[in-house]
């Protein structure tokens, strides 16, 4: 029987929830739930008939398509089988869905408000006329079952005869269904095709789809990372290898027994020593392709993804912060893009993007009860057909747990595979090979997901707090990309193989075919190693934990990873093929240096300027964002993502992981996109140069500093853009190397693009400027000597600290005037290490009242956020500039790297002064009493009301309010 | 012999976890440092062992997100302690104890019937962090000592919500435990002083003779002084934050 029960809030409404339930109850019981889901104070329930309310036309019910993760709906089941002692097997489905409610008198506007409501992707929406109500009393009750076509469980795929036309064909569209179909594609290129082919021809026999589709998985460029990891030109053991990790090899060489290195690039995070008791780890990862298509469901499944390469790391590191990046079109952007070129398939505007994908991080770090400290939004028109959401997690675990190592884990041979958390079904089907290829119509929208934080909660909590200590398994990994066919073939390899029986496997709805169940990326699972004789009290402790543990199989050494199904064979791969066999590609580039050429710019007014600049979205500040995340949850924060009376957006985050320690971990980022249109090896130097200057300027310390690389490019397949990824690649190894900050983890996605059509049908491609985005994190000895951005009291003195150059090349000050520019900042990294080392003395020494770093917009926006953040004014001469830059335009908004400024109390200037008299620096005037920021050079340039630019900073965020 | 016994006895608090909530490590810590004995326990372990709730003087429910807010902030976990521990709940408060409900904590006690009134969606509708001042009006032993108070609040649904009639009732007997009020913080950052929009500017309130207290608020977020916003003001000094002091009233009520 179906029931559906509207629960409103008292009074008028404009919202409700309506909760569907198929059930063999009787109506008293129905009413028993009808209460708990109500809360009497508040609100109001209705069975089987719309509530009684007025004052609306239209009642737009927008619910998930069948299949799709209903959070609410798992949660109002458990709350019934609860509350009526139900069996776990009860007959019982529950579907969930919002109604809201609209004056929109005709049918047209209606239907435009329902499209801004939903996500036809992942949603449903049935509009009722207030007659139509009337009329039939309730809305259509119908059950939203999954009904699979049935279809052979194993195809074999014919291999061995095929000929290259065939091969590519698979590799780009996907296996053959029965009906001609393709299943999506495997991405795999024609020569790894022809791989495989040798290898079933030379085990004469063919291929099984699920065989096929594993190995697209493992050898997916998202997996592999398979750019990185070739030759190229002359570099034969390819980028990430020579350079990466050859300079975090370098760094911990350099370091001696200061290395503070644990474990990097080999776990799904990167872990460094915190203090003798505890490691810090940190990931950042990309969740760009599923973002564009489900803005919400795309960055929630980020945020939790990247929580469990946490949990993932070692044995089970407890998530202690989040972190955010997005690269964003401009909200205002209305122009129309497709999929394909029927114009069926359109993609979502950039505001659409942003308000979702806003969300997701919310929903998804909020609900997980980590704070969401650090992050940054960039906008650029090339975001506009991918955006970049990057969402990262740093994790604190203790560094022995139950006296083992607890950075290491090996499956044992004879463990069980014991699959944990959600369970499986369609969602994120070549996730993995999806995200490796360019988004257009093609791509599959099964690929999206949508994260459930809670039962992924209950999982973390379970291990982290409790299983792991308990040394109730022996090793742990995410199942993110791929799922299984990832996840047991990687643990696989700590053993020596793995047997698994597919049918095992709990499901979300009946009918998976087993290659389907083997690579869904269904969220919120983990898979464990458990030994035998712990199996009984894992599970026991899973059950009392609400966690749905299942053994699938069990870890071997047979050299083989083998899957069966129904008792037959279906999956028999070695192992070393598995891993290994992925052909070698070399790659070539081409280096195209574009000669720009340096614009001449000519103000009518350097304060409208610097007004006009602190409101562009690049430089103004998203409150609107950091007051929606929860960053004081585990009582940890020091300094929050908004600082000072003015609330300006802070470069660093600094908290306390360990609650009774005094220790601090400090958090930064960067990342400079359009410095790339000019140098990709500056854009990256510049990146890493003001993730730890900003790390520093807040009191992070030089030795105690490493830092992580995610690299966002487009057109991976383009020698030019190659090009630009070696020289970027190149600047890392240079930069990290003199700045002894080893990459500890690192993540690339490489094929930010798209291929559309416009509005009339004309194909239109949109890619990404190449985006590197490079993270900090710190270890501070002593979390009281943080230091904020902002100005603190009137008559501090304010120095810069570091060089001013004509560096405006591909800055905001250029852009905002449409250029690009030739002098791109670049970094000197002897002279800048020289000039932090100072800074982090005189932070020690705690003679600073404040200290913030340079970055986009330079001096001219530095000094209005330290100002306005203080809301206090600032008296401020250009005229003893150290550097080369001659111009005033030039010192006021030149983005030259290795600056920071700070302000000194009276008392502490003469001891400040003495500690920097080696470093290039200047006195640039006081913190005034009058409510006012003037600059002069020569004479007054600038003189503008601090509340002013508080209300030009705060602009943007309002509107987004 | 027998006094000095319970002036040293140290006071046991249950902190509940489970399901979501996600504060109860802090609440915990925070417990321990105003000198009490804490314990996290799941809730399938209590109900497991219903027993055990006699051991405790102090019954905290934390701050999280308990089932998502799924059907409403509190409510699903609100259902399944009252489906299993009614009784043990009723026995507990009939003894000299003493309750609390943080945020989701609060939301849970609500949907318990052990405070009045409920909390509904902000009145913007977004989840909310940043900081408040309280101004506290009732009497309880949460609040001994302690006029006014600045600590963050964080939370979707956090707009308290009560009949003109029960607000009355409440003013009359001393339960309304915080107010939001425009105070330093207020001041210091421009900020609205009732920001989620609740009803009488209502925080916190209190039942049971004070011995109940819910808040939306997170005192447990402003225990160390590092916390405020204000400490960069001003850093040399403090050792601890004001929010510590309502987990010191809690453990020197039993002692």
């Amino acid at each position: 029987m179906l029931s559906r029960i509207y629960v409103k809030p008292k009074g008028k409404a404009t919202i409700m929830s309506s909760y569907l339930i198929s059930h063999q109850l009787g109506k008293d019981k129905i009413l028993k739930i009808a209460n708990a889901l109500t809360n009497q104070t508040i609100e109001e329930f209705s069975i089987n008939k719309f509530p009684e309310v007025s004052g609306f036309s239209y009642a737009i019910e927008v619910g998930f398509l069948p299949g799709v993760t209903d959070n609410a709906a798992h949660s109002t089941k458990e709350t019934i089988t609860d509350l009526l002692h139900l069996k776990e097997n009860a007959k019982l489905s529950v579907y969930t869905s919002k109604i809201f409610l609209t004056n929109k008198k005709n049918s047209a506007q209606v239907k435009e408000f329902a499209a801004t409501l939903y996500n036809p992707l992942i949603e449903r929406v049935y509009l009722a006329s207030k007659q139509e109500l009337k009329i039939k009393k309730d809305f259509p009750r119908k059950e939203l079952k999954v009904i699979l076509k049935k279809s052979e469980p194993v195809i074999i795929v014919p291999l061995s005869n095929a000929n290259e036309t065939a091969l590519s064909l698979i590799g780009k569209e996907g296996i053959s269904e029965k009906d001609g179909t393709r299943r999506g594609p495997l991405a795999l290129d024609l020569n790894s095709m022809k791989v495989i082919q040798n290898h079933f021809n030379k085990l004469n026999r063919e291929p099984t789809d699920i065989e096929l589709e594993a190995l697209a998985q493992t050898w997916s460029e998202h997996c592999k990372h398979t750019i990185f990891a070739n030759p190229i030109d002359n570099i034969a053991d390819g980028l990430y290898r020579t350079y990466i990790k050859g300079a975090t090899n370098l760094i911990r060489k350099n370091k001696g027994k200061n290395d503070f290195c644990v474990s990097v690039f080999s776990d799904n995070s990167g872990g460094i020593v915190f203090d003798e008791n505890y490691l810090i780890t940190h990931k950042v990862e990309t969740h760009n392709s599923p973002s564009a298509l489900d803005p919400f469901g795309g960055a929630i499944t980020g945020i939790v993804g990247v929580n469990r390469d946490t949990v993932g790391f070692g044995l089970g590191a407890k998530p202690v912060a989040n972190v955010y990046g997005f690269c964003f079109g401009y909200p205002e952007d209305k122009a129309k893009y497709f999929r394909d070129p029927a114009l069926t398939q359109p993609m979502l505007p950039p505001a659409r993007i942003i308000d979702g994908v806003v969300k997701g991080i919310n929903v998804g770090g909020n609900c997980s009860g980590i704070p969401t400290l650090s992050g940054f939004v960039k906008f650029d028109d090339r975001y506009r057909g991918k955006p970049l959401v990057f969402a990262g997690t740093v994790g604190l675990i203790p560094r022995k747990s139950a006296g083992r190592m607890s950075h290491l884990k090996a499956a044992g041979k004879g463990d069980y595979i014991v699959m944990l958390g959600g369970r499986v079904g369609l969602d994120g089907i070549h996730g993995a090979t999806f995200s490796s290829v360019a988004l257009d119509s093609k791509s599959p929208a099964a690929a999206v997901q949508i994260g459930d934080p809670i039962t992924q909660k209950k999982l973390s909590d379970a291990i982290v707090k409790e299983a792991r200590d308990r040394k109730l398994y022996r090793s742990i990994t995410d199942n993110g990309a791929g799922g299984l066919s990832c996840s047991v073939a990687e643990m696989a390899k700590e053993s020596g193989g793995a047997e698994v029986d597919l049918e095992k496997v709990p499901l979300k709805y009946p009918g998976l075919r087993p290659w389907e169940i083997w690579i869904s990326e269904s969220q919120e699972r983990m898979t464990l190693s458990v030994p035998r004789e712990k199996w009984k009290e894992f599970e026991k402790l899973m059950r009392s934990r609400s966690v749905e543990a299942t053994i699938i199989g069990q870890f071997t050494d047979s050299g083989s990873c083998v899957v069966k199904y129904g008792g037959k064979k279906i999956m028999d791969i070695d192992m070393e093929f598995l891993h290994n066999g992925l052909p070698t590609e070399h790659l070539r580039t081409t280096q195209t240096y574009v000669k720009n050429t340096e614009p001449k710019i000519e103000l009518a007014s350097y304060e409208k300027a610097l007004e006009n600049l602190l409101a562009r979205k690049n430089i103004s500040g998203f409150a609107f964002i950091s007051e929606q995340y929860d960053h004081e949850v585990q009582a940890s924060s020091v300094l929050k993502p908004l600082a000072g009376p003015g609330r300006i957006n802070t470069d660093a985050q600094v908290f306390r992981p360990v609650l009774s320690s005094l220790k601090g971990a400090v958090l930064t980022s960067s990342t400079y996109p359009s410095y790339g249109d000019i140098s990709t090896y500056h854009m990256a130097a510049a990146a890493i140069d003001t993730a730890i200057r900003n790390a520093v300027a807040a009191g992070g310390s030089l030795s105690h500093l490493a830092i992580l690389d995610n690299f966002c490019w487009c057109s991976s397949n383009d020698p030019v853009r190659l090009g630009q990824l070696v020289d970027a690649v190149k600047a890392c190894y240079d930069y990290a190397v003199s700045y002894d900050t080893p990459f500890i983890s690192g993540k690339d996605s490489m094929f930010n693009d798209f291929k559309g059509y416009d509005e009339k049908g004309a194909p239109v491609a949109i890619s990404i400027p190449p985006t590197l985005l490079i993270s900090a994190i710190g270890v501070m000895s002593d979390l009281r000597k943080t230091i904020s951005p902002e100005f603190k009291r009137v008559g501090d003195s304010i120095y810069i600290l570091g060089d001013t150059n004509d560096e405006m090349g591909g800055g905001e000050l250029y852009r905002m005037a449409g250029f690009v520019g030739e002098n791109v900042p670049k970094v000197d990294a002897r002279k800048n290490l020289k000039t932090y080392k100072v800074l982090e003395q005189t932070i020690k020494k705690e003679l600073l009242a404040s200290s913030i770093s340079l970055t986009s917009g330079g001096l001219a926006i530095a000094l209005a956020k330290a100002s306005l953040g203080g809301m206090l004014g600032a008296d401020i001469s250009l005229k003893n500039l150290p550097g080369r830059a001659q111009t005033t335009l030039a010192k006021l908004f030149s983005e030259s790297q290795g600056r920071v400024v700070v302000s000194v109390n009276p008392k502490d200037v003469r001891t400040f002064e003495k500690i920097i008299k080696d470093i290039p620096h200047a006195k640039l005037g006081k913190v005034s009493k009058n409510d006012i920021l003037t600059i002069s050079d020569n004479k007054q340039v600038v003189k503008t009301a601090i509340k002013k630019l508080h209300n030009i900073y705060h602009k943007f965020s309002n509107s987004m309010q | 012999m027998k006094k000095v016994k319970i002036k040293t006895k140290q006071p046991k608090v249950i902190v509940m976890s489970g399901y979501g909530l996600n504060c109860e490590e802090e609440t915990k810590f925070a417990f321990e440092w105003a000198g009490g004995a804490a314990d996290i326990v799941h809730l399938n372990d209590l109900i497991a062992n219903p027993k055990l709730l006699e051991q405790y003087d102090i019954l905290a429910f934390p701050g999280g997100f308990a089932y998502g807010d799924d059907t409403g902030s509190g409510k699903a976990y609100a259902n399944k302690f009252k489906n299993h521990l009614q009784k043990e709940l009723g026995e507990f408060l009939k003894k000299d104890t003493l309750i609390i409900g943080i945020c989701n904590g609060f939301q849970i006690a609500t949907n318990l019937g052990i405070l009045p009134g409920g909390l509904a969606w902000n009145k913007k509708g977004r989840y909310i962090d940043c900081w408040v001042d309280l101004k506290v009006q009732g009497k309880s032993p949460w609040l001994t000592g302690i006029k006014k108070l600045s600590v963050p609040i964080a939370h979707g649904e956090g707009k308290y919500t009560i009949t003109a009639t029960d607000y009355k009732r409440m003013q009359k007997n001393g339960e309304i435990a915080f107010v939001y009020t425009k105070g330093e913080i207020c001041e210091f950052q421009n900020l609205e002083k009732n920001p989620n929009g609740s009803d009488y500017d209502i925080a916190g309130v209190l039942a049971y003779n004070g011995r109940v207290l819910g808040l939306m608020p997170h005192p447990e977020r402003a225990m160390f002084p590092e916390q405020s916003p204000l400490w960069y003001l001003n850093k040399k000094g403090l050792k601890e934050g004001a929010g510590l002091q309502i987990f010191k009233n809690a453990i020197k009520y039993f002692r």
